[in-house]
C-alpha cells in the first residue's frame, strides 16, 4: 500500500515537471462544512465534548494531454455528527494517475467504477452522506473494437482511513450492436448489450461457519431504444455469501431490474419493476451498515426534495424487497383553458415495495439456506408506499408555484430497524412559490404540512428566502412539530441562513436548530442527530 | 505533517506551470448519450461559436427552474449569440432511465447526455448541480457559475453576450 502511494506520488510529480509543463491544466475544488454544538436534551442534541465538527476536503487534479493525476486531502476535525467518527483525522484520501487516449484508458491508485447499473459493482464518492468506497488498485478499459469495449478492475476498498479485507476483481463487456453491425448505424431501434463478473477474496477465517473465501456474482444487461420508447433490465446473481448482513446464510442472492417507457413532447410515462434477493455484497464479510458495498441497489421511489416529505424516506433493503414505481407526467398546453398563459405541467407517481414472498427453511442448524423465495407472489407486508401528485403553474412572469401532495405508508420497523412502530401512514402538502420582485430580487416561499396519527404526529413548516442583488441571499425556515403527542416535544425547529455566491464560490452562515432525522441520497441513507448552533458551508472550485 | 508539507510543496510547484480551470479546455472523458452509447466529451463543438454546458438532475428543482427559464429564451439566445446548449445529467443508475423521458417531455431543445459514473462531474469539480460552465469558440473555459437563483439566467446571458463579442 505504502508502496503505491509512493510510487503514484513520485509519478505525479515527474508527470507536473515533465516537459510541455505550460499545456497542463490544474483543477480543484475545496469544500468546508462546519458546525457548532449546543447540548440540548429537549431536542435530543447530544453534548458534543468538542463543542464543533468540521468536515473538508480538496481535490487537486492535473492534466497534461493523456495523462492526469490527482490527489484528495480530506480533514475531519473531527468529522460532523451524524458521521462516522472513524472519519476522525485528516491525510490524503485519494490519489491517482491515469493514461487515457481513445482506445485505452489505465488508472493506478483511487478510482470510482461502474458495471450497467451498478447491480454487482459501483464504487462512488458520496460526500453529503459520507460514502466513498472506492477502489485502490487498478483499472484498464479497452476499445477492442467499433462498437466493443471492455474494463477491468482489481483493488481493495477504501475504508475510512484504511482499506477493506478483501480483493475486489471485476471485468465488464459491452456491445454497441448499432456500432458494431455494418449500416446498423442509420437504424433507429438502438441495442446495447453488457455483462459482467466481479468476484472478492477475503480469507475464509470465520472461526464458526465454513465460509467461502471467494464469492462470484455475475450480471447481464439489455438496453433497447426507439425514439420515445426505452427499455432497460438487468439481472444478478451472487453465490453463497454468508455474512453478518444476512446473518450468515448460504442462501444466494439474486437481483431483477426492468425499467420502461414511452415519451414525447408534453407526456411522459415510465415504469419500473425491481426485485432485490439477499444482494448486501460487501468486500468484508463482518463490515454493516454502508462500509465497503462493492455493489450499489438502486430503489425506485423518487428522491422527496421538500422538507417534510424528508422526514419519512425510504432506504433500499439489501436483503429482500420487491417493487413497482410508475411516473406520469404531461403539460396542459400553453393558451389552453387548463394551461393559461404559460402551460401547466402535472407530475403524478406512485411506489410501492412490499417484503419479498418468503417462506422460513428453519434450516438453521443444518444447511442455512434460511428461506426460499416465490419471485412470482407478492408478500402483503409493506415496506413504503408513495402516491405524490405535482402540479406546476406560471401564473405570469413574475409569479410561480409548485403545488404537491404525498400520500405515504412507511413501516418504521422494518426500514429505520425499530421496534414497535410499524407501519407510520402520513399526508403531506405543500405549497411552493416564487415571486420575482426585481430582476435579481426573488421571494421564495414554502408552506407544507404533514398529517399523521401515528409516531410524532403532525408536522407543519414555513420558509421564507430572498436574494439581493446578484450574490447575496438570506432565509428563515421553521419547522414545528405542533402535533407531537407529548406536550414538551411539540417543538419549533427554526433556522436562519445567509450567504453569498459569485461564480464557483458559495458560501453559507447558518444558525438554528435541526430535528434529528434520515438524509438519503438515492436509497442509500444515514442518521442526522438533533442539533442546536451555528454552520458554515464553503465550496468553491478552480 | 509530512503530508501537509508534501502536499502544500505539490500546489506550489504544480501552480507555477499550469493554470486553473478558467481558460482552459473541456477535460477529455466519456459520457453517455441518452441512448447509452458511450460518447468523448473531445467531441463537444459549435463551429467557433460558444457552448453553455449545464450540469443538472431529475431530482434537482433549482436545475430544472434554470433549464425551463433558459428555455424560454434559448431561440433569442441563440439567434444573437449562436451558442449551443449542452445539458449533463448527474442522475445515477436510480434516476438515470428517467432522464431522456423527463428531458422529451419538456420538450427542451438542448443536447443532452449522462454522467453515471461522475467522470464528468469529477473532472470539472462539480461538487453539486445546477452547476454552468460557458465555452469560448475557442474550446476554452471563461465562465461558470454554481447554484440557482430565479434571475441568474440573466447573469449567464450578460456573460454569454460579453464571450460572444470576443
Amino acid at each position: 500500500m505504502k508502496k503505491i502511494q509512493l510510487i503514484v506520488s513520485l509519478l505525479f510529480v515527474s508527470v507536473v515537471n515533465a516537459q510541455s509543463l505550460t499545456d497542463g491544466q490544474l483543477r480543484g475544488s475545496i469544500e468546508i462544512d462546519a458546525q457548532t454544538y449546543r447540548h440540548d436534551s429537549l431536542i435530543g442534541a447530544p453534548a458534543v465534548p468538542e463543542k464543533m465538527g468540521l468536515n473538508s476536503f480538496a481535490q487537486l487534479d492535473y492534466t497534461n494531454g493523456k495523462i492526469s493525476a490527482g490527489i484528495r486531502y480530506e480533514a475531519y476535525e473531527n468529522a460532523l455528527q451524524g458521521y462516522d467518527a472513524r472519519y476522525n483525522g485528516q491525510g490524503i484520501a485519494n490519489k491517482y494517475l491515469r493514461f487515457a487516449d481513445s482506445t485505452i484508458d489505465v488508472t493506478v491508485g483511487d478510482f470510482y467504477e461502474q458495471f450497467g447499473s451498478g447491480l454487482i459493482l459501483r464504487s462512488y464518492w458520496q460526500y453529503q452522506l459520507g460514502v466513498d468506497n472506492s477502489i485502490d488498485g487498478v483499472r484498464l478499459k479497452y476499445n477492442i473494437c467499433k462498437g466493443i469495449s471492455v474494463k477491468g478492475v482489481i483493488g481493495h476498498q477504501r475504508y475510512y482511513w484504511g482499506e477493506g479485507a478483501g480483493i475486489v476483481r471485476g471485468v465488464d463487456g459491452e456491445i454497441n450492436l448499432n456500432e458494431l453491425i455494418p449500416h446498423w448505424d442509420t437504424i433507429k431501434t438502438k441495442i446495447i448489450l453488457g455483462g459482467s463478473f466481479v468476484s472478492n477474496y477475503q480469507v475464509p477465517d470465520n472461526t464458526t461457519y465454513n465460509v467461502p473465501g471467494n464469492v462470484g456474482a455475475t450480471a447481464g444487461r439489455i438496453s433497447i431504444n426507439n425514439g420515445g420508447f426505452s427499455f432497460y433490465s438487468e439481472y444478478a446473481y451472487k453465490i453463497n455469501d454468508p455474512s453478518v448482513v444476512n446473518n450468515y446464510i448460504y442462501k444466494p442472492g439474486q437481483a431483477f431490474l426492468l425499467r420502461t417507457g414511452y415519451s414525447t413532447k408534453g407526456f411522459s410515462f415510465s415504469v419500473s419493476g425491481e426485485s432485490m434477493d439477499n444482494m448486501s455484497f460487501k468486500s468484508d464479510r463482518t463490515a454493516t451498515k454502508n462500509d465497503l458495498d462493492i455493489n450499489y441497489l438502486p430503489t425506485l421511489p423518487r428522491d422527496e426534495t421538500y422538507q417534510l416529505a424528508q422526514i419519512y424516506p425510504y432506504a433500499t433493503q439489501p436483503n429482500g424487497e420487491m417493487g413497482v414505481d410508475a411516473e406520469l407526467r404531461y403539460t396542459l398546453p400553453k393558451e389552453s383553458v387548463l394551461g393559461g398563459k404559460y402551460g401547466t405541467e402535472l407530475d403524478a407517481e406512485v411506489s410501492a415495495i412490499n417484503a419479498l414472498d418468503t417462506t422460513n427453511l428453519n434450516d438453521l442448524n443444518t444447511n442455512r439456506l434460511g428461506y426460499s423465495v416465490n419471485y412470482f407472489g407478492v408478500n402483503s407486508e409493506i415496506y413504503f408506499n408513495n402516491t405524490t401528485i405535482e402540479l406546476k403553474h406560471k401564473f405570469s412572469p413574475k409569479f410561480r408555484m409548485i403545488l404537491q401532495y404525498v400520500d405515504e405508508a412507511y413501516n418504521k420497523d422494518v426500514i429505520q430497524q425499530e421496534v414497535g412502530y410499524q407501519i407510520v401512514h402520513c399526508n403531506i402538502g405543500i405549497f411552493d412559490g416564487y415571486y420575482r420582485i426585481a430582476s435579481s430580487n426573488t421571494l421564495h416561499f414554502e408552506f407544507q404540512e404533514l398529517l399523521t396519527k401515528q409516531d410524532q404526529g403532525n408536522w407543519a413548516f414555513g420558509m421564507a428566502e430572498m436574494n439581493f442583488g446578484s450574490n447575496w441571499f438570506a432565509g428563515l425556515l421553521d419547522e414545528y412539530n405542533y402535533g407531537n403527542p407529548i406536550a414538551n416535544q411539540q417543538i419549533h425547529y427554526y433556522t436562519i441562513t445567509g450567504g453569498y455566491t459569485k461564480n464557483a464560490l458559495r458560501v453559507s452562515l447558518g444558525y438554528g436548530k435541526t430535528r434529528s432525522g434520515i438524509l438519503c441520497v438515492g436509497g442509500v441513507c444515514r442518521q442526522i442527530p438533533a442539533s442546536d448552533g451555528f454552520s458554515l458551508s464553503l465550496t468553491e472550485s478552480f | 505533517m509530512k503530508k501537509i508539507i508534501f502536499l502544500l510543496f505539490l500546489l506550489a510547484s504544480v501552480n507555477v506551470f499550469a493554470q486553473g480551470m478558467k481558460n482552459s479546455k473541456v477535460p477529455t472523458v466519456q459520457v453517455k448519450t441518452m441512448d447509452g452509447s458511450a460518447f468523448s466529451t473531445s467531441k463537444f463543438s459549435n463551429n467557433g461559436k460558444p457552448i453553455i454546458i449545464d450540469f443538472w438532475a431529475t431530482w434537482c428543482k433549482p436545475c430544472i427552474a434554470e433549464l425551463d427559464a433558459i428555455s424560454d429564451n434559448y431561440a433569442q439566445w441563440q439567434k444573437e449569440t449562436g451558442v449551443k446548449i449542452i445539458t449533463i445529467s448527474v442522475d445515477d443508475a436510480r434516476t438515470m432511465a428517467k432522464v431522456a423521458p423527463f428531458f422529451k417531455e419538456k420538450g427542451w431543445l438542448y443536447e443532452s447526455y449522462l454522467d453515471p459514473n461522475q467522470d464528468f462531474q469529477h473532472a470539472m469539480q462539480v461538487m453539486t448541480c445546477p452547476y454552468v460552465f460557458i465555452i469560448d469558440g475557442n474550446g476554452q473555459i471563461v465562465w461558470m457559475h454554481t447554484s440557482y437563483m430565479e434571475g441568474d439566467e440573466d447573469k449567464l446571458y450578460d456573460a454569454l453576450k460579453k464571450v460572444a463579442k470576443k
